[in-house]
């Protein structure tokens, strides 16, 4: 794997090879001293192009952790508000010879582009609504962790699938390790033909309690003004994850953060059932061992980045 | 290219070229393919003074003095293409394409003749507009154009055009192209209106509310990939709203750039009930599907508008063609500079060139594999022109000479060798077509020699 832009870009057995890895870097983080030396002289970039809390400081603790030197570029005050395209911006970047890139656009595709522009490996960390490949990476080992393995899981992931990448991710890899995913929305926020992702659709929580695993998403103020719900309160009503809903046997995920009150109720945000905060911490270790992955044993490229062959040549 | 047209003629000449020296040629032994005509066999084709002059058995005609011989044993003799729906990009986008060089693509695929479209900048909505436009085209056309004006001025749907001003001065007809005439009264305005002046009004028809933010057809791709869908009901409701005013006020429409089965039951159905009404279908659609906008990982090239659809709106489109709902194939050739189109999907201007591969690209996936005959793709390829008040092109003794000759065997990969127009950003690119343009003949001079075929008969 030269790239992960995609949970496309993996089979079962290199997901579980990445998740075996990031068991193994826990022991790391209980250390008094926090760092190994594995990618000691390594360029890891951060390029992000939308706020990020978590994603881009777990990607930071994980590629320091492993002790390679961290450069972050947020796309405010920077050549990218000059009117820099993406291309020239990741061509310039390059020039600092960084041996991977992690970045985050609100635009479908643009780690895939980047990937053409540059010689560094690229990990996709959301790009606009099309995938969020380490955040399923690491919701798949919090439930490995929880429940051991996936296989004949039933799980739910609940809420605005359409404008959701990690909805799009997790289908993806829950299915692929062996779980049967159903998505559950209004369907003003089912995107047409997300069966053909090999998940089922329902509209109402009438039969949650024969999931598994409850997968809540976060439901954005600003879909109420493009009137794709009616209010948060009727959303809340029909879709909200409360104790009344949620059973004593079910785990509970959220990609965070959370919108208290409206897709979760309080109860069961801080009730044993959720792992919330596992997923947070499982963040730093995967990310270690995704980074491992793409850049231990690989050798530095020799040439400097060369115009892309595929986009346009 | 006749320069005169059937019926309502406006003043002056509704198509305009540089002025250049008429042909004189000996085509030898080419298989003449002609519907209209009636022709579908060897020919020695003769052109003296830019018209047909003799159409004989092969090996009959010696060619007279000072007169080229082309030698088309093995080769087809067709007449030459027309394509009512081109983007010139001028005036005021000419680093996308010019005349001179959008003209020259037209030549290199086959074409005798386009009809540029006026969503430039400025836009073609008045009559000194049109007229210096054409004043430009006389200058630098390579093969003649026709121009549409626009129906409502800056294409904002807001006033009319001087529609029978832009008449007079030149105008086939009228579009907003790249936008829809989104207010039903406007457009009844226009219809009404076209009682007085004439001149088709081309439709691109989509519901902006429908489509909203979407940048591709809606579907499983759009939902795997997370882009927000352009649903086919954008296209095909706006047809049914259209085609009731049309009817109403007994107006001549033509549907732009069909892309979804749905738009192909609205127009049968608006035909079946009498509305003057044609539609087109562009080579893009024929031959791709969003299928492959997911295999090119989402190369910016595949992007336009209409978007590729999916296989049961691409096979409906093809019945449509043959059964003759779809009256014409256009391009919607629409030039993008390199740099408009390097950027993220969602970024991206719509839009694909499509003058350099339109045969090539319907004749390797639609005739080749024995999906549609070669004769009713010859005959698509010209039938836009009767749609706009054009004589269409015709082998025939006495007719100005608007050929183009096609070796059917010969494949060629797409930007290989660059292309004729000012921009690449043609959705075919990569791809190994069948079928390659050797040398075309519009209004009776020589547009077009293929660089190795030129080297060749040198």
């Amino acid at each position: 794997m030269r790239h992960l832009l995609s949970i496309e870009d993996l089979d079962r057995r290199g997901i579980e090879r990445i998740l075996d890895r990031a068991k193994s870097f826990t022991e790391v983080s209980e250390r008094e001293v926090k760092k190994v030396p594995a990618l000691r002289g390594r360029r890891v970039l951060n390029l992000f192009y939308e706020a990020s809390t978590r994603t881009r400081s777990s990607f930071e603790l994980a590629a320091k952790t492993l002790s390679a030197e961290v450069i972050n570029f947020v796309s405010s005050g920077s050549a990218v508000e000059k009117g820099e395209s993406l291309k020239d911006t990741v061509q310039t970047l390059s020039a600092y010879r960084p041996d991977l890139i992690v970045i985050r656009t609100p635009h479908v595709g643009a780690a895939g582009l980047v990937a053409g522009w540059t010689d560094a490996a690229v990990v996709n960390a959301g790009d606009g609504k099309h995938e969020h490949p380490t955040q399923a990476l690491l919701d798949v080992y919090t439930l490995r962790e929880r429940l051991g393995s996936l296989d004949g899981l039933k799980i739910w992931i609940v809420g605005d699938v359409l404008h959701s990448r990690v909805a799009r991710s997790n289908i993806l890899a829950f299915t692929l390790l062996g779980a049967k995913v159903t998505v559950c929305g209004p369907p003003t926020l089912i995107p047409r033909g997300v069966e053909a992702l090999g998940c089922d659709v329902e509209y109402r929580l009438d039969r949650l309690a024969e999931a598994d695993v409850v997968y809540a998403l976060r439901m954005q103020r600003e879909r109420m003004t493009d009137a794709y719900v009616p209010s948060l309160r009727e959303y809340a009503s029909v879709y909200q994850i409360d104790g009344r809903r949620l059973n004593a046997r079910q785990v509970l995920m959220h990609p965070g953060p959370v919108n208290r009150g409206v897709e979760l109720s309080a109860e069961v945000i801080d009730s044993p059932q959720a792992v919330i905060g596992q997923q947070v911490a499982a963040g730093v270790v995967v990310r270690m061992a995704v980074l491992y992955e793409l850049l231990a044993g690989r050798t530095v490229p020799a040439s400097a980045p060369s115009t892309p062959a595929k986009q346009l040549a | 290219m006749a320069l005169s047209a059937s019926s309502g003629a406006p003043a002056h000449a509704p198509l305009v070229v540089r002025e250049s020296t008429p042909a004189e040629l000996l085509v030898r032994g080419a298989h003449v393919l002609d519907p209209r005509a009636g022709i579908d066999a060897p020919h020695d084709v003769l052109v003296r003074g830019g018209e047909i002059a003799e159409i004989a058995p092969p090996g009959s005609l010696s060619p007279p003095a000072g007169a080229e011989v082309i030698e088309g044993e093995g080769r087809h003799l067709l007449p030459g293409f027309v394509d009512p729906h081109v983007h010139l990009r001028t005036p005021g986008q000419e680093h996308k394409e010019d005349l001179d060089s959008g003209t020259r693509a037209a030549a290199a695929g086959g074409f005798v003749a386009v009809i540029a479209m006026p969503n430039t900048d400025p836009t073609v909505d008045s009559a000194p507009v049109l007229q210096s436009l054409r004043e430009g085209a006389r200058r630098e056309a390579r093969v003649p154009v026709g121009f549409l004006a626009a129906v409502t001025t800056g294409l904002a749907g807001d006033t009319l055009t001087e529609m029978a001003a832009l008449r007079d001065a030149g105008a086939l007809g009228f579009t907003d192209d790249g936008k829809p005439v989104h207010r039903a009264a406007m457009l009844r305005r226009a219809l009404q209106y076209q009682r007085l002046c004439g001149g088709v009004l081309a439709l691109h028809e989509e519901d902006p509310s429908l489509s909203g933010a979407g940048v591709m057809h809606e579907g499983e791709v759009s939902a795997r990939l997370g882009l927000a869908g352009i649903p086919s009901i954008s296209e095909s409701t706006a047809i049914g709203r259209d085609a009731a005013i049309a009817g109403y006020e007994d107006g001549r429409i033509h549907i732009q750039h069909l892309s979804a089965l749905e738009s192909v039951a609205a127009v049968a159905e608006a035909k079946a009930r009498g509305v003057r009404v044609s539609a087109e279908a562009s080579p893009h659609h024929l031959a791709l599907t969003d299928a492959d906008v997911l295999a090119s990982s989402l190369d910016t090239r595949l992007k336009m508008n209409p978007p590729l659809r999916g296989e049961a709106d691409r096979q409906a489109l093809i019945d449509g063609l043959r059964d003759g709902t779809i009256d014409c194939i256009a391009t919607d050739h629409a030039p993008h500079a390199r740099e408009e189109k390097e950027v993220p999907w969602e970024q991206a201007p719509m839009g694909t060139t499509g003058l350099e591969t339109a045969f090539a690209a319907v004749h390797a996936e639609l005739v080749v594999p024995g999906v549609l005959p070669l004769a009713l793709v010859v005959e698509k390829l010209s039938a836009g022109a009767a749609l706009f008040g054009l004589v269409a092109p015709r082998i025939a003794v006495g007719r100005p000479a608007d050929l183009c000759l096609i070796d059917l065997a010969a494949e060629w990969e797409v930007g290989e060798a660059g292309y004729a127009s000012r921009s690449e950003n043609c959705c075919f690119a990569g791809r190994t077509l069948r079928g390659r343009v050797l040398a075309t003949v519009a209004a009776g001079a020589v547009a077009y020699r293929e660089r190795a075929f030129a080297l060749s008969a040198a």
